[in-house]
């Protein structure tokens, strides 16, 4: 294992700048259009993340305002408006199924993975293990502007035909064939495809700079085992992206070939299978779920440690349970797959092997209360976070064990239970995981605090909200409300509206609070020192001034015996 | 037959899972509400009153100074330990339900094949002459005149024998849609160029409803299932309705019996010249 690196390491040239000028920093075009630095790109990505996630979640406003009631109220009129004619029947269907498209692979591949790889990863994986930057500069830009072309290329979709019927991709973010080959005839969908590709390319580019930066470009004396658990979890995720985007990219190419040049991969009539795509879409997709969550442990960690004032509870349990739920993760896909028509033995080993993820989830979340146990415990702002994020995950988690039954998932699957199940784990999961980080970091960051109230409010808030919203949907889909529908039999109707018009609407005046929360410290918030957390903040980057340098560890630290966990 | 509410379909504001007309969905509710919910129910208390202890007890005004404890392998071996043999626990049911949800049917079971088109299912009943059931959701009106729930109701529906175990063939004629009633805990895919085959059993008469439950494209929301399970005699009259229909290979009775003639209706083995090639989908 390499642990040290060249002390002359750097990662800009020299030449470009006097050597020792920290923060001589580029003209505005050149800093954040053809960015190098670790720093600026991780800003950019949170920046752009945000950016999607408000278009993703008026999206999903949109659908809520829809299914608040049952019968069609407004898709029709959101039709004309976007096609600019009246719009039949179909066609405002058609738009339901690209509103669900859109809001899935928004939050998916442009929000959570570019705010929690590519933003949190960005900054901090080089200032926990005390690198000067990423270890392949140029690459991780353009692992950025790939994936903002590649929202380009989804945004696109929507104004070119999908169908006979309407413009846009409503092939759903899963993209099955045959629906999304002879069944979308239109170019929506091949755009929506190129936007997948294109965001799979930045993520494997990024996931090798990650991998590469890590285990070349630590700081003496900061083994493997010394590395803070943020690091850990973004290691153990590059391997999954490495491993799992190539999949995706073979099975959506092989969508696009099918779609132009005559292939029938998963064309039945030329002898392919349309469940073959599901093999492959669910060997990427179910690494992905960790991918998008695995982060998220990582930064709870730091957290719940950090505002405990004691190092992690098991610390080689917790970064070895992350390994393992990385590998099972890799065999246990086609529990997405139960109603296909698998074989009995099939079903039998998916069910052991799903339920079996449930153990080194269960060291995670215990490992974070042992963490607390003994504690001193201040209830800073990414502390509520992350004692939210630990129950909500809990029950995210238990429902998964209930779908990872085939025998039960015989009627919950492809219900509103899913639905449940699955906001908990990321909306609920992966999202608090976001905001307890971003609570964490942000004055680190910015150099300027955030309002501690404001960010307890939106913790509020925002908690009763989602789960307002999405607790009732267990109920939906324990009665047979199917996914991806925009009507409803009569009997749906009261959890859809306490879903819809109390649910969301209290989540998005805690978003509401976020936004001022930003504006509060960006004009008016105190400047952040360097270590504002105190005490129990042990890591590196609380060794520097907020913000960072432009340029940090040009003398690299050295890491002593006591550790950093 | 006339829908009964609260029967085979859902109920406004209910909190769990419809009631369960066949024999595999009552053991499917079982094991979700006898063994999987109140685990999943005390893990969530559980956590939830560590969360809350943990904030009562270790906040910095109760704990001042914080342990440096970071390893305990009793209690890591315990969290490792009692979650396997919880989740070893489940599988035993788990398992066993999936093994009899697998245990075909009897050879002489009647045969349903039930496409999926978009947007609208078709059913044959090759068992019975191979004639052709089209089944369209009704428009809102009309299901509000014949008393059908709104987005449930078929204006025609796959008929059913109760009592008995129906060997049910699901494909896709287009792209992949899924048949599912709840009530019946019955779902499989209808994915072109396969036949999914998978045990149906009804235990009392009545009406389920049942929806598609895979993305097919516009009207994926407007195609549901509808279910009328009758009694063997009543199944096999209205079999007879059917334009080509036959029980046991036999055609129709001409109508006016004479009563005195013999007219072995039922009982001789007719295996020629009875199926009437099934109409393509």
């Amino acid at each position: 294992m390499a642990t040290t690196v060249p002390a002359t390491f750097q990662a800009h040239d020299d030449a470009a700048h006097a050597h020792g000028d920290h923060d001589h920093k580029p003209a505005f075009f050149a800093r954040w259009f053809m960015s190098t630095n670790h720093k600026d790109i991780g800003t950019l990505y949170l920046i752009f993340a945000i950016f999607a996630g408000i278009i993703g979640g008026a999206v999903s406003g949109l659908m809520r305002a829809e299914l608040a009631e049952p019968g069609i109220q407004y898709l029709t009129a959101w039709a004309t408006w976007f096609d600019g004619k009246p719009a039949e029947m179909n066609t405002a269907l058609h738009l339901w199924n690209v509103l669900i498209t859109a809001q899935g692979l928004i939050m998916v591949f442009f929000m959570v993975m570019p705010a929690i790889i590519g933003g949190f990863g960005n900054w901090f994986v080089p200032l926990m293990i005390g690198a000067p930057d990423m270890a392949f500069p140029r690459m991780n830009n353009i692992s950025f502007w790939l994936t903002v072309a590649g929202f380009c290329s989804l945004m696109l979709s929507a104004f070119v035909p999908g169908d006979a019927t309407g413009l846009g991709a409503g092939i759903g973010w899963t993209a099955y064939a045959p629906l999304s080959t002879y069944g979308s005839q239109g170019p929506a969908t091949d755009f929506a495809i190129f936007s997948l590709h294109l965001a799979g390319a930045a993520s494997i580019m990024g996931a090798i700079n990650f991998i590469t930066t890590i285990f070349n470009m630590r700081a003496p004396g900061m083994t493997l085992h010394k590395m803070p658990l943020f690091v850990w979890s973004v290691l153990v995720t590059a391997f999954l992206l490495l491993l799992a985007m190539p999949v995706l990219a073979a099975a959506i190419t092989m969508l696009i070939t099918d779609r132009n040049f005559g292939t029938t991969f998963f064309d039945q009539a030329g002898g392919g299978d349309p469940v073959l795509y599901q093999h492959l879409f669910w060997f990427f997709g179910h690494p992905e779920v960790y991918i998008m969550i695995l982060p998220g442990f990582g930064i709870i960690s730091q957290i719940v440690s950090t505002f405990s004032k004691k190092p992690v509870f098991g610390y080689l349990g917790m970064a070895y349970a992350m390994v393992a739920i990385g590998v099972v993760g890799f065999i246990v896909w086609a529990h997405h797959m139960y109603t296909t028509g698998l074989s009995v033995n099939t079903k039998m080993y998916f069910t052991a092997a799903t339920m079996v993820i449930a153990v080194p989830t269960g060291i995670k979340i215990f490992s974070w209360i042992a963490t607390m146990w003994g504690g001193s415990l201040s209830f800073k702002s990414p502390l509520v976070w992350a004692m939210g994020f630990i129950f909500l995950f809990t029950v995210g988690g238990v429902t998964g064990v209930v779908l990872a039954n085939g025998g039960i998932d015989d009627n919950l699957h492809d219900t509103y239970y899913v639905v449940a199940h699955f906001h908990y784990v990321l909306s609920m999961g992966a999202v608090f995981s976001l905001f307890a980080g971003f609570y964490y970091w942000f004055p680190k960051m910015s150099g300027r605090m955030h309002s501690e109230f404001l960010a307890h409010l939106h913790f509020w808030v925002f908690f009763v909200g989602v789960n307002i919203i999405f607790f009732p949907q267990h109920f939906l889909g324990m009665e047979g409300m199917p996914r991806r529908i925009p009507d409803y039999t009569p009997a749906f109707s009261y959890w859809n509206k306490i879903s819809s018009e109390i649910g969301y609407t209290t989540m998005a005046i805690g978003m509401l609070i976020f936004f001022v929360n930003i504006a509060y410290a960006l004009f008016a918030g105190k400047k952040a020192e360097g270590n504002y957390w105190g005490e129990g903040a042990t890591t590196l980057e609380w060794t520097l001034s907020s913000p960072p340098p432009y340029h940090q560890f040009e003398t690299l630290p050295v890491i002593d015996d006591k550790g950093h966990h | 037959m006339k829908p009964t509410p609260g029967k085979g379909m859902p109920v406004d504001g209910r909190y769990g899972f419809q009631d369960q007309y066949s024999p595999l969905g009552e053991y499917g509710l079982w094991m979700h509400q006898a063994i999987l919910l109140p685990l999943i129910t005390v893990i969530s208390l559980f956590v939830l009153g560590l969360l809350l202890w943990v904030v009562a007890r270790y906040r910095k005004s109760k704990n001042p100074v914080a342990s440096k404890t970071s390893h305990n392998t009793l209690i890591e071996i315990i969290w490792i330990g009692i979650p396997i043999l919880i989740l070893a626990g489940v599988s035993i049911p788990s398992i066993d339900l999936l093994a009899k949800q697998y245990k075909p049917a009897p050879a002489k079971a009647l045969t349903i094949k039930a496409t999926g088109n978009q947007w609208f299912w078709s059913y044959t009943y090759p068992d019975n002459g191979g004639f052709e059931v089209i089944s369209y959701m009704l428009p809102p009106e009309e299901a509000a005149k014949r008393g059908e729930p709104r987005q449930l109701g078929a204006d025609f529906r796959m008929v059913v024998p109760v009592g008995e175990e129906i060997r049910v063939q699901v494909t896709g004629a287009d792209v992949i849609h899924s048949f599912a009633i709840p009530s019946l805990w019955f779902k499989i895919d209808a994915v072109p160029g396969r036949i999914n085959e998978k045990v149906m059993f009804v235990k009392e008469p009545g009406v389920y409803y049942g929806q598609c439950s895979e993305l097919c494209g516009a009207r994926h929301g407007y195609m549901p299932i509808v279910i009328e399970a009758l009694p063997r005699d009543k199944y096999n009259a209205w079999v007879m309705t059917q334009s080509g229909g036959t029980i046991d290979g036999m055609p129709k009775p001409v109508e006016p019996a004479p009563a005195a003639a013999p007219a072995p209706t039922l009982v001789a083995p007719a295996p020629a010249a009875t199926t009437a090639p099934a109409p393509t989908v």
